[in-house]
């Protein structure tokens, strides 16, 4: 480049290179991507464009300075296909302008060349750049791989790991089922080598008991129809041991899609299934008896109950010890604890299958029988249990005999629930209990509800007391000799506002247990009390003296004797005008308590009387000890004497020889259930003092009394013969 | 070191690649033949392409100059495909000579690629981890080499959320970097969408099908959707073209061609 063509370039105008560079790159503009805004980008081609102006109009002609333009291009990352056809396009047009000015003749020749070196230098640079950028990319390919290959190796060497030191079994297979691999935990946890395991087929493994589910899932699995399935199941070991598993297997797809193989993971839960099995036992046994328990009980009552089938009859016995509480108390817990082994070993000998003997607690067993025919297959198997028990038992040394009450139910399923059922042998068993125990006796509905009636009636007694729901009909005694009355005993009646008149057969016994018995006797008292004054002030020594029941529950009460002397305070009425009738069993009573109150209430001036005696024990020997003054002959003595034809001459002589022993102590005797006139004359020639009966006279209300007395007095040797009676009976 | 993953990456050359794909647009040859096949069919389809990859990549170039002119020196390129021409390193390390880079992608050998080239610069990285796995992007050994999270950041996700798909909550993701952001950090995005040419969109959508990396369209007001805690920089979600063209720079008359929205949001 010489200093005059250099002048020369200087003296061309700046502007028109300027506006040359900008049009070259708006010819360019998109074919490449170049990493800079416009400005820079002109610039730099101005750059190229004052080179090759150089280029042309220098003194020696030299085309290498347009190789390294084209070079530059690619350098600058025109790399575009386009770009070197449009900037040789803009160049041949664009560079003769700018070098008017001292164009050198041989401008044509020189452009031509010039622009060929650009290409050849574009061309050699771009091929340079492709085939760096080509290595830089495999390179680049080959260590992304060799990264892979390091972390594929290195995730095999963990799962290798996984698969030898892995607790829990691991299984590789076919999909025709053949076992390939199997981890060390496996073969142990099976007992074969590995060889003997992938000699085996997945369809070897199958154990009785499957589930047919898991064998369809294997099935869909092996076909591609799912990915894993998920099972509790059981395999036989190599030495024929069972061992229970969780089994996942899953399908491995290659990369299509397909299904490849097959690899199964095991969990070896033999031991945790073996303790579920044992605290289900534990939890379904008593542990004292090995017995299924009221848990087991209840579960089978629920599965028989959940689907009954047609004519489905279900029986059950509940079963109780007598008088176990005393065994333990006696001999001790580990005796009472032996006797209800031996007896829950003998119960277990006296069922058959069907039937389950379960352990409630205590003393309690029941025995369920499934699928009934007949309540009598029930009954019997009751029979033998009550006959087995009863013999006697040699524990340690003792022999012991003790007697079992049971309660029976037989009812078709669908005609009951379990509660109903259990609670209905329980009613049963408690009927057996009161009935004098070491028996059965059978579930009847119609007794049930009488019980529950009865109980309804007792529960609302007191409030009955409140609302005087309650009333107090007399009924005469009298003086057999005349025909006189001398007494009356007050009986309690009950105007119900539901069920109308009741008597006391309805609600007295409830009344006893319940205890609702001592605010109406005490109320019943106080009544008769009240009337037997008013009769006093009315009629005065020709009044009858009043004979109040007194209940067992009654004796008991340690007021008993207070409240009797309270009330004949309060009436007025004196205490050898008041009676008090108890039964035998009353005051039989080993207890200390009755027997004082009785000796206090003789104190006071009161008269006692032995109500049905007869019916009980009949000792007469306890009467001379007793302060007791009269017997009332229990009516079935009068009943004996009833026929007028063929009198029971047992009755006539039992009666003649108890009057005989009545009078020897000084008591007197009355006659209850007197009805005809035959028995009325025959009891009088045995020599009884009083009668009563519907012959002589019905219980009535106060009034009808009243009105007798009126009518009494009127009669001729009333007075004396009521006297005579009643002199005896308050001597 | 980086922990080996139970199911290694594959290395699959015969199918095409979106990192490598964008080089050809560029006119790169760091590409195979299936990736240029898979080029060539596109720009068969849509004539317009490699001028909106260009247009991409111009932004790009705009966007890192703009947060340096912010004093932003740490940057975090999230899909940085293959490192070619006009690198974010390069662009920052121009205006900042201290700018400190971390590149990210999911295609290994645009991550072996970019280690090659960055060997012996101390001042730049490249982490292999998916956009969606934030932990391995944020809590890698490089990531907190170079990048202080308690300063502000600028974070590059241009030409990349159009391959997350709604399913993978991409909201949900830049919640989770936002989370991770200094107050005072950018956040750069450019977006394919079909509302410059739907006909084009849709067939090209159709197409990425191909590669390991489908595309979800999506529109401005998405676009706008993901600066959620960013306030966006003026002109806020415009076409490729117009975010801050450069000076001298001729306007275009349809930059709605481009098919692609650019924004960049500063975090609050």
């Amino acid at each position: 480049m010489t200093p005059g063509g250099g002048e020369r370039v200087e003296g061309a105008t700046a502007h028109a290179r300027g506006s040359f560079a900008q049009a070259w790159a708006c010819a360019v503009a998109g074919t490449s991507y170049v990493a800079w805004g416009p400005a820079e980008l002109a610039g730099y081609l101005l750059g190229l464009t004052d080179r090759l102006v150089d280029l042309l109009v220098a003194d020696d002609f030299d085309t290498a300075p347009a190789v390294q333009v084209g070079a530059d291009l690619v350098a600058a990352h025109f790399t575009g296909t386009e770009t070197l056809s449009r900037s040789l396009v803009v160049l041949r047009e664009g560079l003769p302008p700018l070098v008017r000015d001292c164009a050198p003749s041989d401008l044509t020749s020189r452009l031509t060349r010039a622009m060929g070196a650009l290409a050849g230098g574009y061309a050699a640079a771009l091929r340079e750049r492709a085939l760096d950028e080509q290595d830089e990319i495999r390179r680049a390919m080959f260590e992304a791989h060799r990264q892979a290959e390091r972390r594929l190796a290195v995730s095999e060497a963990r799962f290798h790991t996984m698969f030898t030191e892995a607790a829990i079994g691991i299984a590789i297979g076919d999909l025709g089922g053949n076992i390939t691999e199997a981890n060390p935990t496996l073969l142990k946890m099976f007992g074969y080598t590995a060889e003997e395991f992938t000699r085996r087929n997945v369809s070897e493994m199958v154990h009785p008991d499957d589930a047919p589910s898991v064998w369809q899932s294997y099935e869909e699995l092996v076909a591609g129809r799912r990915d894993h399935f998920r099972v509790e199941k059981r395999f036989f070991r190599a030495d024929g041991g069972v061992i229970w598993t969780h089994l996942t297997v899953s399908l491995v797809r290659d990369e299509a899609g397909a299904p490849a193989y097959q690899v199964a993971m095991l969990e070896d839960i033999t031991e945790r299934h073996r303790l579920q099995s044992e605290l289900e036992h534990l939890a379904y046994h008593d542990p004292l008896t090995g017995l299924p328990n009221r848990a087991l009980l209840s579960k089978r009552l629920a599965e028989i109950f959940s689907r009954p089938r047609t004519n489905h009859r279900i029986g059950l016995c509940f079963m109780d010890l007598d008088g176990f509480k005393a065994v333990n108390d006696s001999q001790g817990h580990d005796v009472g604890d032996q006797l209800l082994r031996a007896v829950a070993t003998l119960l277990d000998r006296c069922c058959g299958p069907g039937q389950l003997v379960a352990r409630m607690g205590g003393d309690e067993f029941v025995i369920l029988i499934d699928s009934t025919t007949t309540l009598s297959q029930v009954v019997t198997l009751a029979e033998k249990i009550l006959a087995a028990v009863a013999l006697p038992v040699r524990l340690g040394g003792h022999e012991l005999t003790v007697t079992a009450s049971i309660g029976i139910v037989e009812q078709p399923v669908a005609a009951t629930t379990p509660a109903d059922l259990m609670s209905a042998a329980d009613i049963t068993l408690y009927w057996a209990k009161r009935k004098g125990k070491g028996r059965y006796e059978v579930f009847d509905r119609d007794r049930v509800e009488d019980e529950i009636a009865a109980y309804t009636l007792s529960a609302t007694m007191p409030a009955a007391i409140e609302r005087n729901e309650f009333f107090v009909e007399y009924q005469p005694l009298v003086s057999l000799a005349d025909e006189a009355l001398c007494g009356v005993e007050a009986l309690v009646r009950w105007q119900h506002p539901t069920y109308g008149l009741l008597t006391p057969n309805r609600f007295i016994g409830l009344a006893e247990e319940t205890g609702g018995i001592v605010p109406l006797g005490g109320w019943v008292l106080a009544t008769a009390c009240a009337q037997a004054r008013q009769w006093r002030d009315q009629f005065g020594e020709s009044a009858p003296f009043v004979s109040v029941n007194l209940a067992p529950r009654q004796l008991q009460e340690p007021g008993l004797v207070s409240e009797v002397a309270a009330i004949l305070a309060d009436t007025g009425l004196p205490p050898r005008q008041l009676q008090l009738e108890l039964t035998e069993q009353a005051v039989m009573s080993d207890e200390p308590g009755p027997l004082q109150a009785l000796g206090a209430l003789n104190e006071i001036g009161v008269r006692l009387a032995i109500d049905d005696f007869g019916t009980g024990y009949s000792n007469l020997s306890y009467l001379r000890r007793l302060p007791v003054h009269a017997l009332k002959l229990d009516g079935s003595f009068a009943e004996g004497l009833r026929r007028a034809d063929s009198p029971n001459a047992a009755d006539e002589q039992i009666v003649s020889a108890l009057v005989t022993l009545a009078h020897a102590l000084d008591l007197t005797v009355t006659a209850e259930g007197v009805e005809t006139a035959t028995q009325l004359q025959r009891l009088r020639a045995l020599g009884c003092d009083t009668g009563q009966g519907w012959y002589l006279a019905r219980p009535g209300p106060p009034q009808q009394i009243s009105a007798m007395l009126r009518r009494g007095c009127s009669n001729v040797n009333a007075d004396a013969t009521t006297n005579h009676a009643c002199s005896h009976q308050s001597s | 070191m980086e922990s080996p993953s139970w199911a290694p990456v594959e290395v699959d050359v015969d199918r095409p690649s979106a990192a490598r794909v964008y080089d050809y647009y560029l006119g790169g040859s760091h590409n195979f033949a299936v990736d240029r096949e898979m080029a060539r069919l596109a720009v068969g389809l849509w004539p317009d392409l490699p001028q909106i990859m260009q247009a991409n990549r111009a932004f790009l170039r705009r966007a890192v100059r703009y947060l340096a002119s912010q004093g932003i020196t740490q940057f975090l390129d999230i899909g940085s495909g293959i490192p070619t021409v006009g690198n974010v390193h390069e662009v920052a390390q121009a205006a900042a000579p201290d700018a400190r880079v971390v590149y990210v992608d999911i295609d290994p050998v645009a991550v072996a690629h970019s280690r090659a080239i960055l060997v012996g610069d101390d001042r730049t990285d490249v982490v292999h981890a998916d956009l969606r796995d934030v932990e391995s992007v944020l809590g890698d050994s490089r990531t907190a080499r170079l990048l202080d999270l308690s300063r502000p950041v600028g974070v590059l996700m241009v030409a990349l959320l159009h391959f997350v798909p709604a399913e993978a909550n991409p909201a949900g993701l830049l919640a989770r970097y936002r989370a991770a952001m200094a107050p005072g950090s950018y956040l750069v995005v450019s977006h394919a969408t079909h509302e410059g040419q739907p006909d084009e969109a849709g067939e090209h959508t159709a197409l990425y099908q191909r590669t390991g990396t489908p595309m979800t369209m999506r529109s401005r007001a998405e676009v706008d959707g993901l600066f959620d805690g960013f306030d966006l920089v003026a002109p806020g979600v415009v076409f490729l073209p117009s975010w801050r063209p450069e000076p001298g720079a001729l306007p275009d008359a349809h930059p709605e061609r481009y098919s692609g929205f650019a924004a960049v949001g500063r975090r609050r």
